[in-house]
């Protein structure tokens, strides 16, 4: 049996399944949808390359896209009808509304965050032009209310990227790096989380996320992720990630007016 | 804090460190470990089914090869983010399949590794992109079925 007849049994199987699930429960089914990356898979060149973009678009990230609708759809089919209203980013800081049976939960959990961590990925990448001045910013706007944030909670831009850098590579195995806003402490953080893991399980708000599981660099960069997350840097769209950091400063100005 | 203390008589051993320190130190002598292990799992020679008493202990633990084999895939393509499937024994050489996180190693549960599969996306990403699958199905053709019966108990 070769490879390529498996991969197409397999995912002719998967989209029967997912066709008898919907027969099921066709009002309160959820579907996430692939999102669509907003450039092309070369734009990124040279520093990640095409062939890494489509591989972890157009299949890890899809797998993350069907593997959560099949666990959300299986939970609700078992009675849990209200997980449908539940947008994703809530149920991953309320993970125990999903039912652990038949593995549900982590599958939420890892299909979940697999299928959010990447959403805004590609969103907070931009392709990379030297020549062109509103392309080629590689931080945010100066006295911008982020670039702000940054110097206050690490003591300048340049010592916020150092530690990000040096958290993004001590990750040990698979995972993603975070620049978070912390409510408890009101402060902006940077930490490891392993495997599909967010910030947002712990209901705080993501800011900057960068992907160091080995198939984001493999292909581009062998074991060399120091110089993966160089690169990285030139990509950073940083007009995203400040709008990322409108919902700090709603929450700042409230616990102002208290 | 993740620092091995060394006594005066001198180095700890990798199963040593493995056994008794957690964090950095435990993972990284797990990968040390694990990768010694899986490259002596392996064999250009390797694969086809297996005989003599690797056989025999793996249908009297699983029922049949075939059996072994599902579990072991199952283990293999299904662990999340990086990892390792084993076939373990235990004193008295009954197998079971289990998978390790990270760099962890079963010596740290009390179980005997028999036979490894790496599933970290390095050990296949160049070779396969994501299809682990299809590398763990090319796994079976290099299995090293002497090193296998090695680690069972004699």
């Amino acid at each position: 049996v070769s490879t390529q007849s498996t991969g197409a049994a397999y995912m002719y199987l998967q989209r029967v399944l997912f066709f008898l699930l919907l027969v099921f429960c066709i009002s309160e089914c959820v579907k996430f949808n692939l999102p669509q990356l907003p450039y092309a898979y070369s734009a990124l060149e040279p520093f990640i390359k095409t062939e890494t973009m489509r591989v972890h678009h157009s299949k890890h990230h899809a797998a993350y896209t069907s593997k959560l609708n099949l666990a959300l759809n299986r939970a609700i089919e078992l009675g849990h009808t209200e997980l449908s209203n539940i947008p994703l980013e809530r149920l991953l800081g309320e993970l125990h509304k999903v039912p652990e049976e038949e593995g549900l939960r982590n599958s939420v959990r890892n299909n979940g965050g697999g299928y959010i961590n990447h959403a805004h990925f590609w969103k907070a990448m931009r392709p990379y032009y030297p020549a062109g001045p509103e392309y080629s910013v590689i931080r945010p706007s100066l006295n911008s209310p982020l670039s702000n944030a940054l110097q206050k909670d690490f003591g300048s831009f340049v010592q916020f990227q150092k530690e990000f850098n040096q958290s993004a590579l001590n990750l040990f195995g698979s995972g993603w790096c975070f620049l978070f806003f912390d409510k408890a402490d009101s402060k902006l953080k940077i930490q490891a989380f392993p495997n599909q893991d967010t910030p947002l399980m712990e209901r705080n708000i993501p800011i900057l996320g960068l992907d160091v599981w080995e198939h984001a660099y493999y292909l581009d960069y062998q074991n060399q992720r120091a110089k993966y997350i160089d690169a990285w840097w030139y990509l950073v769209n940083w007009e995203y990630i400040q709008s990322n950091y409108l919902p700090v400063i709603e929450i700042l100005e409230t616990k102002l007016e208290m | 804090r993740d620092r091995v203390s060394t006594q005066s008589t001198g180095k700890k051993s990798l199963e040593e460190i493995i056994k008794t320190q957690t964090g950095k130190a435990q993972s990284l002598a797990g990968q040390i470990w694990n990768h010694t292990f899986y490259w002596n799992a392996l064999h250009p020679k390797g694969g086809g089914k297996p005989s003599g008493k690797i056989a025999e202990a793996i249908d009297k633990s699983f029922g049949s090869f075939d059996a072994f084999k599902k579990e072991f895939d199952d283990a293999a393509t299904t662990h999340f983010g990086s990892g390792w499937a084993w076939l373990v024994r235990d004193d008295n050489n009954k197998l079971s399949v289990t998978s390790t996180h990270d760099g962890g190693n079963p010596l740290s549960e009390g179980k005997t590794p028999v036979l490894t599969i790496d599933v970290w996306e390095h050990a296949y990403y160049i070779d396969y992109r994501h299809d682990r699958a299809s590398y763990v199905k090319a796994w079976w053709e290099l299995v090293n079925w002497e090193w296998a019966t090695q680690q069972l108990k004699h």
